[in-house]
């Protein structure tokens, strides 16, 4: 089991035959990603990396039944491709490009939402299902297959949480990378639920930073409704305030959203909270080891 | 990215966002001239700088004579203005914005930022002019009025009724204030502002409202489809260094440490400052070389980390993915010759080909650099060489 996407999943591209695109794209299907075509306007009816291409994501579904896009188109595109698929019946929209501008994904969002489309990113590395599924830019062969859900803002972050809880004999569900953007799709709290729910998950990893609120609503929906053990890392108790720390949504601001006031939270929700990254294998072997 | 009073002025006023007259001046007769040619009295004399707080720290002041400007020109140009966020070595005053006084009858506050729970832009309003906003919202939250705009339907007659009777305006003034936010909002949604404040936003005797400041942040990814507001930057206010690493697609602060940090990745780069605090050493920046890590963007990041003189040691932390580290390790190895890296510099490489790394860095036998095994103990080897272990 897993959470969003398994091997079935079928999965189309848009911004396929881009450089970014096709690299990625190739590195997800030598993954074993079903992936069953992808989108880019003009190139309609060619194929690219053995897959076909479509010129609007209403063909791609309609030919394919596909349910989930991973999107790569530049920034300035990024919402109108997010609303296109949404409006095609998209079920789940992975948004890997970095820098769209805040204001066009609170449109497309809210679009999305209002179309029932789910979204991760932008900005962020994207979901794996360990062995199964990736749809996203991770290095495939550090997620191996096991029992621990990972949540996480932070690309590398996911990586070096990963590589710990297996270098630890355990291994991963599925890992979403939710990106650093001050508006993003899926968060924690829609997250945590669907890993409660997921039975062979049987700890969740959660990697958080600096900036906005979204780690204090987790800390405040784990202390209700999760069961599993959970562990925590916040990144950057040392970052100074008022200062962008390379993610557009990680900054300290008129002194919300620091490292110490989120750790708190998730300490008082019941979490294991660790101070450093290094600690997050360790962490998680502890909590399997109690249960 | 931020601009100055004078520069945000200059947009409201494109929006019907009423300010006082002002010119921007450079030297003191040209400030006094200014002052000549919007006539009047009275004279404000503003330092430009992009940081608050600039009156109490003695770059604001009033003028009673076209003489006066002209001296306090002079004595607030060529400055460094100290204030709470300049930080203790202040900033250099290069121009000074000559305004029109203004007959202050009510200071207020009105803002518009993004409201990242809700997903929204949100107008807020407070009877607390002139007071430093984070100090009203945490000691008097009540005293501010806060109404989310959802960007689909623009701002409606309601969200302007909820400010104005919430700042207790009374009837007549309503409209000219729901007016003034209106097109506030408007500022904000069509440059794609971050966030925009007024603080204070004055009542005059007459009855007008008045923008007396003028504060205003952009979105950085979005300024591509803004020209106009890229021709605003003031390059002298932003960190040189900061600048530069940006310039080769690294992301770069510096920190007041003694060890130097050069990481892929925003979290990861996070988590190793945080990792060398809690083993008691203390990061002399944060610098994310981004997802393509090779010899040329390393050999930036070094020579950037080496421009500081407190740099004692330096832990490069990669996590390679889809870049191998094998490649990364030859890499740093290049990068080695092409800057003289005189500090100890830890490696800590894992991922896809880690071991293959460690083997080409061993092979190397640089005696300054120094393989670590993972996270834990590539910050304990680094923080042990900043001491001189």
């Amino acid at each position: 089991m897993s959470i969003l996407v398994n091997k079935d999943t079928k999965v189309i591209v848009q911004g396929f035959t881009g450089k970014e695109g096709s690299f990625h794209a190739e590195q997800c299907i030598a993954y074993g990603t079903n992936i069953v075509g992808g989108v880019t306007p003009n190139k309609g009816g060619q194929e690219h990396l053995g897959k076909p291409v479509f010129n609007t994501v209403k063909d791609a579904v309609n030919t394919t039944g596909a349910t989930v896009s991973m999107i790569f188109v530049p920034p300035a595109f990024v919402a109108d491709a997010v609303m296109e698929a949404a409006d095609a019946g998209i079920e789940l929209a992975v948004i890997i490009t970095e820098g769209a501008p805040v204001r066009d994904m609170q449109a497309a969002k809210a679009f999305a939402v209002k179309h029932g489309m789910m979204t991760i990113g932008p900005n962020c590395p994207g979901i794996i299902t360990a062995e199964e599924c990736k749809i996203g830019i991770m290095p495939g062969m550090i997620f191996k297959k096991g029992n621990v859900g990972l949540i996480s803002k932070s690309g590398t972050l996911t990586y070096e949480g990963a590589n710990q809880v297996c270098k630890e004999g355990f291994g991963i569900t599925t890992a979403v990378g939710i990106g650093g953007d001050p508006i993003i799709g899926l968060s924690y709290k829609q997250l945590l639920p669907m890993f409660e729910a997921d039975p062979e998950t049987e700890a969740i990893v959660m990697i958080g930073e600096i900036g906005g609120d979204l780690e204090i609503q987790a800390a405040a929906y784990i202390k209700e409704n999760i069961t599993k053990p959970v562990v925590a890392f916040i990144a950057g108790q040392t970052a100074p305030a008022g200062k962008r720390m390379g993610h557009a949504g990680a900054i300290v601001s008129g002194g919300a959203g620091t490292a110490k006031e989120k750790m708190e939270a998730l300490e008082a929700a019941g979490v294991k909270v660790v101070v450093s990254p290094a600690e997050i294998g360790k962490a998680v072997a502890e909590v399997l080891k109690k249960k | 990215m931020n601009i100055h009073e004078y520069q945000a002025k200059q947009i409201f006023a494109k929006y019907g966002v009423p300010t006082p007259r002002g010119i921007i001046a450079n030297t003191p007769s040209q400030a006094m001239t200014n002052a000549q040619e919007l006539g009047g009295k009275i004279w404000v004399v503003k330092a430009q700088i992009h940081a608050g707080g600039r009156g109490l720290g003695g770059g604001v002041k009033l003028a009673k004579s076209l003489e006066e400007v002209k001296t306090l020109a002079g004595e607030i140009l060529g400055m460094q203005l100290v204030t709470h966020q300049t930080g203790p070595e202040g900033k250099l005053v290069q121009k000074v914005y000559i305004e029109e006084g203004a007959d202050i009858k009510d200071e207020l506050y009105l803002g518009v930022v993004l409201d990242r729970a809700k997903e929204m832009p949100v107008i807020m309003a407070s009877t607390e002019g002139g007071m430093a906003i984070e100090d009203v919202a945490h000691n008097t939250p009540e005293k501010i009025i806060k109404v989310a705009v959802d960007p689909a339907v623009g701002f409606q007659g309601f969200h302007g009724r909820e400010l104005a009777f919430g700042l207790g305006l009374a009837k007549e003034e309503q409209g000219k204030f729901i007016k003034f936010a209106a097109a506030l909002y408007k500022v904000y949604m069509e440059n794609d502002a971050e966030m925009i404040e007024i603080n204070p936003l004055i009542k005059t005797a007459s009855g007008d409202f008045l923008a007396l400041d003028g504060k205003m942040g952009f979105d950085d990814s979005a300024l591509g489809r803004h020209p106009d507001i890229e021709d605003m930057r003031d390059i002298s206010e932003e960190d040189a260094d900061e600048r530069e690493a940006s310039r080769y697609g690294l992301s770069y602060i510096s920190l007041d440490g003694e060890i130097g940090c050069m990481v892929n990745g925003a979290g990861l780069a996070m988590g190793t400052m945080d990792t060398i605090n809690y083993m008691g050493g203390t990061p002399a920046n944060f610098l994310d070389v981004g997802g393509s890590a090779n010899a040329e963007t390393v050999a930036k990041g070094f020579e950037i980390i080496l421009k500081n003189p407190n740099v004692k040691a330096i832990f490069v932390n990669i996590f390679g993915g889809i870049v191998r580290c094998d490649r990364i390790a030859n890499g740093i190895l290049e990068a080695t010759k092409l800057v003289d890296v005189h500090v100890p510099v830890i490696v800590r490489l894992d991922g896809t080909n880690a071991p293959e790394a460690a083997e080409i860095l061993k092979n190397a036998n640089i005696p300054n650099v120094i393989a670590a095994t993972d996270l834990a103990d590539g910050a304990a080897k680094a923080v042990a060489a900043a001491k001189g272990e």
